[in-house]
């Protein structure tokens, strides 16, 4: 079973080190993991999408908590969400090929953002579902080269935590 | 007979001593004056009460050893291996329950604490351990004496530092303590570059801290959990208490007792909780796992209602983990939600700090009328008890104690005896680690300081030395073996010179008994590098203590025959100074009751 996180650390050195070294460590398996800043500057957002079933999944959360730099999980098991990945590829063409090639690009709102005589550069992005459908087509075509952004998600629903710092202060 | 009442009475976690900030009440930010980064440094563990710091110079930290010639508070040792200096921080640490402090230099100085890092994140230890680094330009270049303990330690941290502004020194060094010993105590790194050691600035020591992913650390208990709990004993006939070293690090041995005198329940302890509950209660069961008690692992894996609490299921307690107690409804009470369900799926997971869990269970067993039973009164689950009984009649723990050999078992009792359960004892790793937990009765929490999780080899002696330093007041003895004492014996030169009277008596059988034993069971007794004497000489006894401890100028007096043991014993007992006993040990003795890795509890071998 494949299980989207949605991670919320503090913009520190090492947090990337300290989330892959957790996984690693412990024997987890990432998919793809997609890291970036938020709005704010002290925060990023990392992706990751796991493997394992509800019990991988229930250490997996438990762990990532216990990192001081996490601030919130969002585990979107139990609410609806919205993910895409953004994909660039090449993909061969010549006479024959072009045309077909751009009708399929442009049913699947894809671009063209480079041309050469014997090669598109294409950019797509989307679900899961689409990406996968899209490169299985154009491997017919002969894809040479190609680079996925891994998953980012965001839930439907506004969570009560959006916006709020979170922030706790503790007195010692 | 209960000894020492008193003891469970009170918080064994003594607050940290009062430091010049709490006399200052001042609002607003804390001014220091213009300092070096290394005098900031210091003045930060001056402020977190820190009175003793285990340090190894060199060429990174040499500042920092510069800014602690100056401090009047804080008392500097040197150990003589940085991998001493760490755990004697540990043995500090275990004994107090305050954070205890080591420092090393950059590179070798920084591996060589590695392993007492990752010993204190097995077991639970609040600890801070800060290294130099390589000035900051030079980083990542493999400058001399370069490494990346940041990434090094990653896996066996509870948090750290790279401190990359002299400015971040107070937040860094606040943030560290309160993380070391809040919530499950762990180890923290701090890791500063020179240059930032070197740099002046103007410190402003924050009043508070601000961690938004750690605010959860200290949970409260949710009372229908707790409610559901009292209800399950109340409908069990053989629960029981399985508790570990959660019970002794937040300090709830005296919730512990009150709540056993109201349930009367019995009480199993793993090798970490050992001293949470007195062992000579009559409801105590002593230890349990792969060489508990046989009464012990019994009742746990009978019980109807196991009442695990700061525990968390280790292999060597459980053996094979899913035939563990498999009868019984399991309520698992901890402070970190990760080991809930990680091990162990159990039926009733209740995520707190377990003293607040117990005040809690107390109060509303107080209510429902569960009145406190006198040591020795207990009545409530007769059958249970009897059960108990007579397995504690059938399987006590025993040893053939014949000849003028001296068993390695006699010693540690003969030690229980002339110190009467109230020294702190610290341990290596294998046999004697075993021997010492059986054949000593712990009555009060912190008494035993082992290297469980880990196994470390070595931690005996400079743990002891760490202890004694916490509490000069105390006797402090290490019971080792010949070569987990080899491993950091250097250190008897540090407690020689800095006068810390820890004593050592080493369980000198002249080979790994632990290894011995496994060949002996597992391997048809065909050694693999075991005998640590001299091959050519494997009659004599190699290395000769006694006179590796003239040379460090610590007495040290070697027995061979019974009779002499008692007097020997109170000899070193009498004295005041650093002091080795070397006791030979016949290598024959196997640590029974064992039960081989991954087997039951009915897989257990007595003989």
């Amino acid at each position: 079973m494949r299980h989207t996180l949605s991670v919320l650390v503090e913009n520190k050195f090492g947090v990337l080190a300290r989330i892959a070294g957790m996984f690693s460590g412990r024997g987890f398996n990432i998919d793809t993991l997609n890291s970036g800043p938020t709005l704010d500057p002290n925060t990023s957002h990392i992706t990751i999408v796991v493997q394992g079933d509800d019990a991988v999944l229930e250490q997996v959360t438990k762990q990532l908590n216990k990192l001081v730099d996490v601030i919130r999980i969002e585990d979107f098991r139990d609410n609806e969400f919205v993910d895409r990945e953004l994909v660039l590829m090449r993909v061969k063409v010549n006479g024959e090929t072009r045309s077909e090639v751009m009708q399929i690009c442009d049913i699947f709102r894809a671009k063209i953002v480079d041309v050469q005589h014997t090669n598109f550069l294409i950019e797509v992005t989307g679900h899961e579902g689409k990406i996968n459908k899209f490169i299985r087509l154009m491997h017919g075509f002969g894809i040479s080269n190609l680079t996925r952004t891994g998953k980012v998600a965001m839930s439907r629903r506004k969570d009560e935590n959006e916006g709020g710092s979170g922030k706790a202060e503790v007195e010692s | 007979m209960f000894a020492d009442p008193d003891a469970y009475r009170m918080n064994p976690a003594t607050p940290a001593p009062v430091t010049s900030s709490t006399n200052t009440p001042a609002p607003g930010p804390d001014r220091g004056p213009v300092m070096d980064g290394a005098e900031i440094l210091v003045a930060c563990l001056e402020r977190e009460g820190v009175d003793t710091i285990f340090a190894y110079p060199g060429g990174a930290s040499m500042p920092i050893h510069q800014a602690l010639t100056k401090s009047t508070k804080i008392r500097t040792i040197l150990p003589r291996h940085e991998q001493g200096g760490v755990f004697a921080a540990e043995g500090y640490a275990r004994a107090t329950g305050r954070a205890g402090v080591c420092m090393a230099t950059s590179g070798p100085g920084a591996t060589n604490l590695l392993s007492g890092i990752a010993d204190a994140y097995m077991d639970s230890v609040p600890l801070v351990a800060i290294t130099g680094q390589v000035p900051q330009w030079m980083i990542g270049r493999g400058a001399f004496q370069e490494t990346d303990v940041f990434g090094m330690t990653l896996p066996i941290v509870k948090h750290s530092y790279l401190v990359w502004d002299i400015n971040d020194i107070p937040r860094v060094v606040k943030e560290a303590f309160h993380i070391a010993q809040s919530g499950r105590p762990g180890p923290v790194l701090i890791d500063v570059p020179k240059n930032i050691q070197q740099a002046k600035g103007q410190p402003i020591f924050p009043s508070k801290i601000s961690l938004r992913g750690y605010a959860k650390s200290e949970p409260e208990p949710d009372e229908v959990a707790l409610n559901e709990m009292i209800g399950l004993i109340n409908a069990s006939k053989r629960p029981m208490l399985y508790v570990g070293g959660g019970i002794i690090s937040s300090g709830a041995a005296p919730e512990l007792m009150e709540f056993v005198e109201r349930t009367q329940i019995p009480v199993a302890t793993t090798l970490m909780g050992i001293g949470c509950f007195p062992e000579n209660h009559p409801l105590s069961l002593k230890w349990l796992g792969m060489h508990g008690t046989v009464y012990a692992n019994n009742a746990v894996n009978e019980a109807d209602v196991l009442l695990a609490m700061g525990v968390r299921f280790d292999d060597r307690v459980t053996g094979k983990v899913e035939k563990f107690a498999e009868h019984g409804t399991i309520v698992h009470v901890d402070i970190d939600a990760s080991e809930i369900n990680k091990n162990k799926v159990v039926r009733l997971p209740i995520i707190a700090d377990v003293k607040k869990a117990l005040v809690r269970l107390n109060a509303l067993l107080a209510q429902a009328g569960w009145k406190r039973t006198p040591t020795g009164e207990h009545g409530r689950f007769p059958e249970w008890y009897q059960q108990i009984q007579e397995w504690k009649a059938n399987y006590p723990l025993k040893f053939n104690d014949t000849g003028d050999k001296i068993q390695p078992q006699y010693a540690v009792q003969l030690l229980n005896e002339l110190t009467k359960g109230e020294a702190i004892v610290t341990t290596g790793v294998g046999q004697h680690q075993m021997w010492a937990a059986q054949f000593y009765d712990y009555l009060k929490p912190r008494t035993l300081i082992t290297s469980a999780g880990l196994g470390a080899m070595g931690f005996g002696f400079p743990a002891a030395m760490g202890a004694k330093v916490a509490c000069p007041d105390k006797e402090v003895i290490d019971i080792d073996g010949d070569g987990s004492f080899l491993m950091n014996v250097q250190e008897l030169a540090c407690a020689k010179v800095e006068g810390i009277a820890a004593k050592t008596i080493i369980l000198n059988n002249q080979h790994l008994g632990m290894v011995v034993q496994w060949e002996d069971r597992f391997y048809k007794s065909n050694r693999g590098h075991t005998f640590l004497g001299d091959p050519k000489d494997p009659k004599g006894i190699y290395p000769d203590y006694v006179t590796i401890c003239a040379g460090f100028g610590v007495t040290c007096e070697r027995v061979t025959r019974k009779e002499d043991l008692r007097g020997a014993m109170e000899r070193m007992l009498a004295s005041k100074e650093v002091y080795v006993l070397d006791v030979m040990t016949p290598y024959t003795e196997h640590v029974l009751p064992m039960i081989p890795a991954g087997g039951t509890y009915k897989d257990i071998i007595t003989d």
